[in-house]
Formats: C-alpha cells, sequence, structure tokens
C-alpha cells in the first residue's frame, strides 16, 4: 500500500492563497485506510476549507484515484463546476493523475511516504522501496534494499549495536534480521551467497511497463 | 610494490597509522605529523570523510602526503561516490604513484555534521573492491569499456569489526571482501587481547586467509573511553582501563601534572602492540591516534618496535 501523510495545514492555505472556489479529490484506496483521504477526511477537509473562507463546490472519491479512467469518469462533475483549484488528498500518484484528467491546479494535501505493510490500523511500516530486482529469495523474506539504512547487499555494515541500527536505532539491523530468518528456516547457508552488485541501468525513471506491447 | 604489502609478505611487523584531512583548505597541520611519521609506517590510511563528517577528499591528503615521502593508503567509502566516481578518483591516484588502498561502506550522513547529504551506496565495500578486482584483471572500466594503457593494480585492504554478535556475519563479510579481492585487513580498534584472540581463531577456523592487522586506538582520557563505548559500534574498552586512566587523572590533578591519562594510554596502546607482536597474534597493527598522530613513533618505541622496510 501507498502511505500518506497529511502535509501541515499551514503549507496547504499558502499554496491555496487567492482560491475561493475549491474543489477536494480523495482516494478510497490508500489514502482512505491511511486516513489522509477517505470519505471521513474529505468531509473533515471541506469543513476546514469551509472555515478558511472558501466555497467547496464539489467533491470527488474515485475507487481509486491513481487509475486514469476512474478518474476521468469521477471528475466530470468537478469540471462542471466554476472551482478555481482542485484540493487532492490521495499520493503524488492520484494528484498527478487528477491533474492530468483537469485544467486546473492541483494541490497535494498529503505527502507521499513510502511502500508499506499496515501493520494495524494507523501503523504503517516501509516494506519495500520497489527496487525492480527483488531480492528476498536469498534474503528469507527480510528486504535488505529496504531495511538496511544503506540498502547493503552484502552483508551487515559495522554500524550496529545490540542488533540495532546506528541510523536510526528504533530499527533492527536488517542483516541480524535476515540471518535469524536464514538460521530459523533453515537456510543459513544462503548467508554465504554472493550476490551480484546491484545495477540501475534498468531502473532509469520514469519507468513504464505496457502488457499490450508484442514481445 | 606497496610498501605495506611487502612488509606483509616478507614478514616483517607491519605498521599504518591513519590521518584525517582537514576541515578546511590548510594541510598545514597534516604535513607536520606526516614529517613526524616518515620512515616509521608501512603507510598512512587518509580517511574519507569519516564518521560522514565533511573534510577535504582523502584523494587530496594521498597526494600531498605522497609527495612529501610517506606512502599514503587510500581510504574509499561508497557513501559520496558512485562506481563511476570510485573509479575515477582511483585512476587519479594512481596516477600519483599511490598503489595502496582501503574500501569501505563509509558511515551514513545521518551520523555526521551534513545530514541533508544524499547517501550514494552504489557500491558498498565488497562491491568496491570486486569492481577494481575485475578492473584489474580485465583492463576495463566498470562499464566493461578498455581503459587506455590497461589498469593500475592497487594492493587493497578493508576493514573488519572483531566484537560483533552475531559473530558470523562479520567472519561471513569478510570472507566475501577477502573473494572480492581484499589482500590485507584492518579491525576496528581492540582494547581486548582474548577478544582479539578468540576472532583470529573464528577467522582461521573459517578457513579465511588474509593477514589482520589489529586496530589500535590510544585513548587520552576515561571519558574519551566512556564515550566510545556508548557510541562507536565495536568499541569496548574494559572497565579497568577506563578506572586507569581515572586513577591517572585523579593522580596528576593531586600532583598538578598534566597528561598523565593520554601519557597512560600510550603506554597501554604500547603495551598491547608489544603482546599482539609477540604473541603473533596478528602481522601487524594500525594505530588510530585520531588527531594526535605525533604519538605513534614514541608509542612504537615503548612498544620496541623497529619497523623494516
Amino acid at each position: 500500500m501507498i502511505i500518506t501523510q497529511k502535509k501541515p495545514v499551514e503549507e496547504l492555505l499558502d499554496m491555496l492563497e487567492g482560491v475561493t472556489k475549491v474543489a477536494i479529490a480523495g482516494c478510497g484506496q490508500c489514502a482512505s485506510a491511511c486516513q489522509t483521504g477517505g470519505e471521513p477526511e474529505v468531509q473533515a477537509m471541506k469543513e476546514f476549507l469551509e472555515q478558511h473562507g472558501m466555497e467547496v463546490v464539489g467533491t470527488m472519491l474515485p475507487d481509486e484515484c491513481c487509475h486514469k479512467l476512474l478518474v476521468r469518469r469521477d471528475i466530470k462533475a468537478i469540471k462542471n463546476s466554476d472551482a478555481q483549484a482542485v484540493v487532492c488528498m490521495a499520493c503524488g500518484d492520484g494528484t498527478q493523475t487528477v491533474a492530468d484528467n483537469i485544467n486546473l491546479p492541483v494541490y497535494p494535501a498529503n505527502n507521499t511516504m513510502f511502500l508499506g505493510q499496515v501493520e494495524r490500523v494507523g501503523m504503517f511500516n516501509e516494506y519495500c522501496r520497489m527496487c525492480g530486482d527483488c531480492v528476498l529469495g536469498s534474503t528469507g523474506g527480510v528486504c535488505p534494499i529496504t531495511k538496511c539504512a544503506k540498502s547493503l547487499v552484502n552483508g551487515p555494515c559495522g554500524g550496529q549495536k545490540n542488533g540495532k541500527c546506528e541510523v536510526n536505532p528504533d530499527n533492527d539491523c536488517a542483516w541480524i534480521l535476515i540471518y535469524k530468518r536464514l538460521v530459523s528456516i533453515g537456510q543459513e547457508d544462503k548467508l554465504g551467497q554472493t550476490r551480484p552488485d546491484k545495477g540501475y541501468a534498468g531502473v532509469s525513471y520514469p519507468r513504464r511497463i505496457n502488457l499490450r506491447e508484442k514481445k | 610494490m606497496s610498501l605495506l604489502q611487502k612488509a606483509l609478505e616478507n614478514g616483517k611487523f607491519a605498521v599504518t597509522a591513519e590521518m584525517a584531512p582537514p576541515k578546511g583548505y590548510s594541510f598545514q597541520e597534516q604535513l607536520e605529523a606526516a614529517a613526524l611519521l616518515q620512515g616509521k609506517v608501512h603507510g598512512v590510511n587518509v580517511t574519507d570523510m569519516q564518521s560522514a563528517c565533511l573534510k577535504a577528499s582523502s584523494l587530496g591528503l594521498c597526494i600531498h602526503l605522497k609527495q612529501a615521502g610517506v606512502e599514503p593508503i587510500l581510504q574509499m567509502t561508497g557513501r559520496d561516490r558512485s562506481r563511476m566516481a570510485i573509479m575515477g578518483d582511483v585512476l587519479s591516484a594512481a596516477s600519483f604513484g599511490i598503489d595502496t588502498m582501503l574500501a569501505l561502506t563509509g558511515d551514513h550522513p545521518v551520523v555526521g555534521d551534513c545530514k541533508d547529504a544524499k547517501p550514494v551506496y552504489d557500491l558498498d565495500s565488497v562491491g568496491i573492491l570486486r569492481m577494481l578486482s575485475e578492473m584489474e584483471a580485465t583492463g576495463n572500466d566498470c562499464g566493461g569499456n578498455p581503459l587506455a594503457g590497461g589498469a593500475p593494480v592497487f594492493f587493497k585492504g578493508a576493514a573488519v569489526t572483531p566484537v560483533y554478535e552475531p559473530q558470523i556475519l562479520q567472519i561471513n563479510k569478510l570472507r566475501q571482501k577477502v573473494e572480492a579481492g581484499a589482500r590485507y585487513i584492518q579491525t576496528q580498534g581492540i582494547f581486548d587481547l582474548d577478544s582479539l584472540r578468540q576472532f583470529m581463531e573464528a577467522v582461521d577456523k573459517a578457513g579465511i586467509k588474509v593477514p589482520i592487522m589489529a586496530g589500535i586506538i590510544p585513548l587520552k582520557a576515561a571519558g574519551m573511553a566512556k564515550f566510545m563505548n556508548e557510541n562507536v559500534p565495536g568499541i569496548a574498552v574494559p572497565q579497568e582501563m577506563i578506572d586507569r586512566l581515572a586513577a591517572a587523572a585523579a593522580e596528576g590533578k593531586e600532583k598538578g601534572v598534566k597528561g598523565l591519562p593520554a601519557k597512560l594510554g600510550m603506554e597501554m596502546a604500547a603495551e598491547m602492540i608489544a603482546k599482539i607482536r609477540d604473541g603473533h597474534i596478528c602481522p601487524g597493527v594500525h594505530i588510530m591516534a585520531i588527531g594526535a598522530e605525533r604519538n605513534v613513533p614514541p608509542i612504537l618505541e615503548m612498544a620496541g618496535v623497529q619497523v623494516e622496510f
């Protein structure tokens, strides 16, 4: 899931300076789970903007704000309104998808943080950095690219103390996690495996995948 | 051939020191210290923004040292450089006759003094060694393109942290470093010979064959030791050493004599070096004096080490 976090309201109000009529776009997927862009948050945003003297002339809540066709369908009401700007409460992807569909300024209400696991309601952990070349098969299902602050693929650096990372002592050393996991699933031998250094030729962004392209 | 390589291959007790470039552009202090080290050590590591604190570049001081007649050991981390930048710096180093290097992953910018810097880590210590070995073997650059005039050959080293739990992770990484081309190893600062011996046995048992030089940090005060214990991963100064340093400070205060703890620290470092050499625990030592490089020659003298070339 794409984890988002609300921007400070001052930052949003700065972006909206001079706007009197505004529309709001939420997202029925990730931002709903993150409590940053679901129905209650869109409602709260409406009240907030009204308190700050703006008229909210339209709202939309597509099932997925990153889906161009869904957004195109749902954005019609806003297009037909006299909104001067749209506040988007999705991730950066959703915000750009909204902007792709309307010729108005689209302002992000959220910061897009990471691709993460929902540990429980309101608790999210970064789990994947989308490196494009998954190594989990050799690391016991623990990602060194994400869980090691240096994304080391050849084992730990010397910078751990009591199993905690020196970059952020709240985090466990990824390679100690990997070691423990490999031992517990009987794959300790994989620790000695040499991994090729990651190359970056294939991950220059923006990346694109088209299943319809002929092979 | 690298002076350090010659010493290790000829079975001489190898001694290296360490120096940091200035935070600024006057290298005067470093060059004064270098003059004292000339002819006393087999090489001087030049740190690459150690602890991720900004300094002049390692390559710059290495060139100064080389020109001053002191053998530099170029430390290269992957923190601030892509593979291209690392190879470029190494080629430049070779053009100045620098032939010894040490590959490190590098401390993360977040623990340093320019926290907003982007961490690179294109390659880690193993990756840097592998890339340079590949360069030497093929004469090609990191993209597989031929280098004009072939590739320079470096005596390549790496670091290890003996005080580490679980130790198997360090042993495993050490093996990868050696397989990637490390021909010598320097350890994190050691303060307890038993744990050093235990580590050396573990390396031996793992069948890893590489000369390992014991890291020596001369302590300056009890506070320094406590600080390192709390803040530097892999450092474990025994309480008994801290107590002795504190007692020396108290004695100095009573007698009105300055510098007693630092003097004791030098004596303890010398004692350690002598025991490592006499007990054949390691084939050499790497002395990290942390700004007190002028103390290295007297420490060696106290330890009775006559560096042979």
